[in-house]
């Protein structure tokens, strides 16, 4: 047994070398908007709740009414996105406040869906649009276990299912004109334009009135950034987003990935070890293999 | 002093049809559906009961910087013999603009019916008393405004602002006020006053407000600004015919576009419905439906409210600053579907029962002879 | 000293009242499969936008995968660490491998909402996300399932005319083959633990660890040694054949010591990231980590005892083990995930009893092919 337990930590030691070299990988970079992003920028002190915003969304993108809110038929009633409804306005309202709060896909400048997706039918496209190809989904879900804002939505009652989900009015951006919420509003509670702009007007209007909103801009920082901006009077917490902290979604899991599999090094290197530790095995022993 | 005859009396005697008194109460009814203790009967038999008892109030009415807007509300009805009505059922026994009498008769009027009616009448102000200069720019018979008002409404028994020049100084008011305009309550104190804002304010919710005294003894119930709270306890928004469209985000562009010919919601051209406190929504004017603002496709201008009438301009948008949400938003947390208790019980039945097995035929194996 | 010619078919007759239950439970499976073709996931399943993943994924992929890396965990004991002597445990452990790892993947056909663009994942290399870690399970899962049938090919055509000519040819090959039929689940079932790290702040702590994919591998390959033991006593009783017992024992000792080694590195892990607290706590994620945590002591301790003749504790340690592994991904993919809310889910009705039946035809084919092809081996006296 020595010739073989000789070779087999010899093989080992190889291995890991190999497959060390290569995994000393840089930790993932930040991700940055890209110079063309475009945004939203959602104005809680600006939003009357009329929901002109998802019936325009609707129109424009061909979706059908809810028929069953709150699971008794309630019609035009969605209690949150869903395969009809890509965007909605929830409301908070506790003893001592109250706000609507418009959601909607926020087309992060780091997405976890688009991470998740296996054969790119969620990616990151012109203006930093979060665009869907159904041509290319599988229906895994995986997305939906991915988005951290439990964005993406699932066409459950098809029987040919696709995945739902804002997609800032791709093709009318691709007409020069503006998404179909922002254009509708009737207080500018939810602007489009370009997203270094909206970030500008934001810190603008924190700085003019300070006492009126929660010092920060939600999507500045957070969960690596996202195109879609908000500004508040409550807590946003208050308003179901539920993550501060600033770390890219697929951060950990790609930089592990990325580091065991970096050019496929270590699964080669492994294939070897594994097959010269057998190979002198069989010799050691002259059997024939099964 | 004169005691008045009551009301049914009167119509009685000047040969008024009941049917056009009911028809009177009927839009009393309309007028005033709630909140008022003459209106509060099922039906207007009723309410005519209640009215016909009361004693014919006397009311003085007095002009001061005015358009006379207030008593046309009055008198445009569509149907003259109500006009006729109204005179019968209050007795306007001073009012320059219909009155017969002019000149020192006209004073002279007016002197008979404060000492006739001392301490009872109502006087009714139309249009805003000027300040400056000492009242200056107003006077009538030698008296500047603000003396003749203070001298009118000592003797009487309550008084009501018509209209919103009375009510806050209305449009002389605005901008750079000339003359000093202010409403009747800066000048009168230490008497009942109601206001009855607008430009001009509904002739229903007038004629409810006297009825209700008359019949009563006292003024209807009033918010912080003096305003009987049934007829300006709600904003046009609250009630306006075209509120559906308001919520479901269909608006008028431009005057004259295919929105604005659909009668779609005029807050994008300035409607100031959300912030004025006022009755129109559902008592319009000159006795035909949609004869209001907003039901001819103009935006409300907010005439009866100080802070906005003839200072926000017309078409500018309005903040609003109230949303009254509807109660089916969806919460931020949503329940969606939850456990269904016959999957539960299967699963837990068929786990149970594979575990059940397995230790089962581990005793048997452990029971087994030995190889 | 080659086993293969001691392989033989179990033979008997197949359709023995107890296998007619298994067509019955199969068949039932199967039309309630063509049902979910129907009217859609959504009427079939309890899984909506808050559990995207369910009981298919859960238990027929994962824990199913896992539980089915029999071959694997035996292959590197075999051939790595050169113990011959468990070779005649190798061809049945990838029989239950090979059809373990292929209902994996019908499974996963059936999960799919657009099934129809499966076949694009192993051809449209273009469009292949290369940060995806499903993209590498799903990749490495197809060519593992193949690689598992060419390793039991020996069996399946030994008794046909083709024996002879591809014979000497897969002896030769095999080595390659059986060297990628280890290498491949490394890389899966290690991904298929780095998966649910992508849910990043919606895993629970106690489960949301940088070290994920490597207790998912330490975990495969306890499952897969007990999973063996399993198989190997079902089979000697149900075939009435004699057992390798004594090379069970060895089997389970590895996996219940494995279980345990896990264990100490998850409290490390727990330790180190400052999470030690949430383990005391008297809720459902406290609770069911407790429950997991017994479950791995639980082997050890029933192994560490002289139990040399006792194969009911020893089944008793593999049931543990088994179990222990399939909570741990039951609560890595259900349990831990956290999508806020106003979610629920279990599975419905439907769902139970299609996973019941596609582990029933699994289990009817294991029978059936044991008994038509030299799977299993005669006896061999081990001490």
């Amino acid at each position: 047994m020595d010739t073989s337990r000789r070779s087999l930590f010899k093989g080992l030691a190889a291995a890991a070398t190999l497959s060390v070299i290569p995994a000393t990988a840089a930790a993932r970079e930040k991700r940055l908007a890209p110079s063309d992003a475009v945004g939203m920028l959602y104005d809680t002190t600006r939003c009357i709740g009329c929901r002109a915003c998802t019936v325009a969304c609707k129109e424009a993108n061909k979706l059908k009414a809810d028929v069953d809110g709150y699971g008794a038929g309630l019609y035009d009633a969605p209690e949150g996105l869903n395969e009809y409804t890509k965007t909605v306005i929830q409301l908070h309202r506790d003893d001592t406040t109250s706000s609507f709060v418009k959601k909607q896909c926020m087309h992060c400048i780091d997405p976890a869906c688009v991470g998740a997706c296996m054969l790119s039918a969620l990616k990151k496209g012109p203006f930093g649009v979060v665009s869907y190809d159904p041509d290319k989904c599988v229906g895994c879900r995986y997305c939906e276990v991915a988005c951290p804002f439990n964005v993406p939505k699932f066409q459950w009652s098809n029987t040919t299912p696709k995945i739902v989900k804002c997609e800032l009015c791709r093709d009318r951006l691709a007409e020069g004109k503006e998404p179909a919420c922002t254009e509708v509003c009737p207080r500018q509670a939810v602007i489009y334009g370009n997203y270094a702009d909206l970030l500008n007007e934001a810190r603008g209007r924190l700085a003019a009135s300070p006492n009126k909103y929660i010092p920060k801009i939600y999507g500045e920082h957070e969960l690596g950034g996202t195109q879609v901006l908000y500004l508040s009077h409550v807590p946003f917490e208050e308003l179901g987003f539920r993550f501060s902290d600033t770390q890219a979604v697929p951060h950990t899991q790609q930089t592990i990935q990325h580091g065991v599999y970096k050019g496929f090094a270590a699964p080669v290197a492994l294939y070897a070890l594994l097959g010269a530790v057998m190979f002198r095995n069989r010799g050691a022993k002259g059997e024939r293999d099964e | 002093m004169r005691e008045q005859l009551t009301i049914a009396q009167q119509l009685e005697r000047s040969g008024v049809s009941r049917r056009h008194f009911m028809t009177f109460c009927g839009k009393l009814m309309v007028a005033a559906p709630f909140g008022l203790a003459i209106t509060s009967s099922l039906s207007p038999a009723a309410v005519a009961a209640t009215v016909g008892r009361a004693r014919r109030p006397s009311v003085i009415w007095l002009h001061m910087q005015d358009c006379t807007g207030c008593t046309e509300t009055l008198l445009r009805t569509s149907q003259p013999d109500l006009a006729s009505l109204l005179f019968d059922v209050i007795s306007l026994d001073y009012h320059e603009t219909v009155m017969a009498a002019s000149g020192t008769d006209a004073e002279a009027a007016l002197h008979d019916a404060m000492d006739q009616n001392d301490g009872k009448f109502i006087l009714v102000v139309e249009g805003s008393i000027p300040t400056k200069e000492n009242g200056a720019y107003l006077k009538i018979a030698g008296r500047n405004g603000i003396d003749m008002l203070r001298d009118v409404a000592s003797r009487s028994a309550a008084v009501i602002s018509m209209g919103s020049c009375a009510s806050w100084g209305g449009l002389p008011s605005t901008t750079i006020n000339p003359t000093g305009a202010t409403g009747v309550d800066s000048i009168v104190k230490g008497k009942p006053i109601v206001n009855l804002p607008g430009c001009p304010p509904n002739p229903y919710v007038f004629f409810a407000t006297v009825l209700e005294y008359a019949s009563t003894g006292k003024p209807p119930k009033v918010d912080a600004l003096g305003r009987p709270k049934f007829a300006y306890d709600r904003t046009i928004h609250d009630h306006c015919p075209r509120r559906a469209h308001f919520d479901a985000g269909r608006f008028a562009g431009q005057f004259g576009d295919s929105g604005h010919r659909s009668g779609w919601c005029l807050y994008k051209l300035g409607c100031k419905g959300p912030v004025t406190h006022a009755p129109c929504s559902t008592r319009h004017f000159n006795e035909v439906v949609d004869a209001w603002p907003i039901g001819i496709g103009h935006p409300c201008v907010g005439c009866t409210e100080k802070d906005i009438a003839f200072t926000i301009p017309v078409h500018t948008t309005v903040n609003i600053e109230r949303p009254m949400p509807p109660d089916t938003y969806p919460a931020i947390n949503a329940e969606h579907a939850g456990i269904s208790p016959l999957a539960t019980g299967v699963a837990g039945i068929v786990g149970g029962a594979l575990i059940g097995a397995g230790l089962l035929a581990s005793r048997n194996l452990s029971n087994e002879p030995k190889e | 000293m080659s086993e293969r010619d001691d392989a033989k078919p179990a033979g008997g007759p197949l359709l023995t009242r107890g296998y007619l239950i298994l067509l019955a439970l199969s068949a039932l499976g199967v039309v309630l499969i063509l049902w979910r073709f129907i009217v859609g996931l959504g009427v079939a399943t309890a899984m909506n936008d808050g559990y995207p993943l369910g009981l298919w994924i859960t238990l027929d992929v994962v824990t199913g995968t896992a539980l089915a890396c029999g071959g694997y965990a035996l292959a590197l004991l075999v051939y790595i660490f050169n113990r011959g002597k468990y070779h005649p445990l190798v061809r049945p452990a990838i029989l239950t491998s090979a059809l373990g790892y292929t209902m994996a993947g019908l499974s996963v056909a059936i999960d799919l909402g657009r099934p129809w663009n499966m076949w694009k994942i192993p051809l449209f290399f273009r469009d292949w996300n290369l940060n995806s870690a499903l993209l590498e399970v799903a990749l490495c899962i197809m060519a593992y399932v193949f690689v598992l049938w060419v390793e039991l090919s020996p069996a399946l055509i030994a008794k046909t005319r083709y024996a002879e000519r591809v014979t000497p040819f897969l002896d030769k090959a095999l080595l390659w083959v059986i060297a990628l039929g280890m290498l491949l689940p490394t890389m899966h079932q290690s991904s298929l633990g780095a998966l649910m790290l992508l849910a990043g702040p919606r895993l629970h702590p106690l489960w949301n660890t940088p070290l994920l994919p490597l207790l998912f591998l330490m975990t495969c390959v306890a499952m897969g040694y007990a999973m063996v033991v399993f198989e190997a006593i079902f089979s000697s009783r149900f075939f009435r054949r004699p057992s390798h017992t004594a090379m069970l024992y060895t089997l389970q000792k590895f996996a219940a010591w494995g279980g345990m080694v896990f264990v100490v590195v998850r409290f490390v892990d727990l330790a180190v990231r400052g999470r030690l607290a949430l383990v005391g706590q008297l809720d459902l994620y406290g609770v069911m980590f407790g429950i997991e945590t017994l479950l791995w002591v639980l082997p050890a301790v029933l192994a560490s005892r002289t139990h040399a003749n006792d194969p009911g504790r020893l089944f008793r340690g593999a049931m543990c083990t088994a179990i222990a592994g399939g909570l741990y991904r039951f609560d890595t993919f259900l349990v831990a995930f956290q999508p806020g809310p106003g979610w629920h889910y279990f599975p419905s009705v439907p769902e139970l009893f299609i996973s019941a039946g596609l582990i029933s035809i699994e289990l009817a084919a294991f029978i059936a092919l044991v008994k038509w092809f030299p799977i299993l081996g005669g006896i061999r006296s081990e001490t």
